[in-house]
């Protein structure tokens, strides 16, 4: 089973908690990012995720390399869903496992913020008025962002 | 002969997903300026490219063979 997948069907969050635990870990975490309705007071009608998807199972798969490297002992195991994703679909899951806590707690936030770096994914919120490929344009202030 | 990947707003904008170049070779700003000019309004400025899936410098070469996508910022998570 892969480590690090994009997928286009629904997210087993059991299964990549499944896949990191063993023996020595005293520890998962387990991250789920949800597609989010509001953003910004504007509301999301769905998402739609794309990525190049070579590319992006590498990269994850490198993000737990430096993961690995960073926190020794961790496992790690990531999926990323693309397609059409309603509210509060899990778009996103890292899972962590450590011989202690303290290092699957940060090791998981480090993944998702790598993710949002140097992952080639690409979201498309739709608004009951629009659409607009996030990251693009810039439209709202900050990250704008209509997930976790 | 080069081929070049777009995604997202590239992808609606040019109207495909993907096409050959044939050219022997290239530097990774020259086909950045080619697809400038060639898709008006493609913003180069904020897209990486990738050669053969990974992240590639504007000085470096691209050579016939070569798989390439343009990545605009990206949003996953």
């Amino acid at each position: 089973m892969k480590r690090f997948e994009i997928i286009d069907t629904p997210i087993d969050v059991q299964k990549y908690s499944d896949l990191v635990l063993h023996p020595a870990a005293g520890a998962v975490t387990v991250f789920t990012g949800h597609v989010r309705e509001w953003t910004h007071g504007v509301r999301t009608l769905y998402l739609a995720y794309e990525a190049y998807i070579p590319m992006a199972e590498k990269k994850l798969a490198e993000i737990g390399a430096e993961m690995e490297a960073k926190w020794p002992g961790v496992q790690v195991a990531m999926a990323h869903r693309i397609g059409e994703l309603e509210i509060s679909d899990i778009a996103v899951v890292i899972a962590v496992s450590s011989p202690h806590r303290t290092e699957a707690y940060e090791a998981n936030e480090y993944a998702i913020e790598r993710i949002k770096e140097v992952v080639p994914i690409w979201k498309k919120e739709i608004w009951e008025d629009g659409e607009e490929w996030i990251g693009a344009q810039k439209k709202y202030p900050e990250k704008g962002s209509g997930s976790q | 002969m080069i081929t070049v990947h777009y995604f997202a707003r590239l992808r609606e904008l040019t109207g495909k997903g993907e096409e050959s170049l044939d050219r022997a070779s290239l530097t990774v700003e020259e086909l950045l300026n080619w697809a400038e000019e060639t898709y008006p309004g493609f913003g180069k400025e904020t897209i990486h490219v990738a050669v053969n899936e990974e992240y590639a410098l504007n000085e470096d070469v691209i050579q016939s063979g070569d798989v390439c996508a343009f990545i605009p910022p990206v949003s996953g998570g």
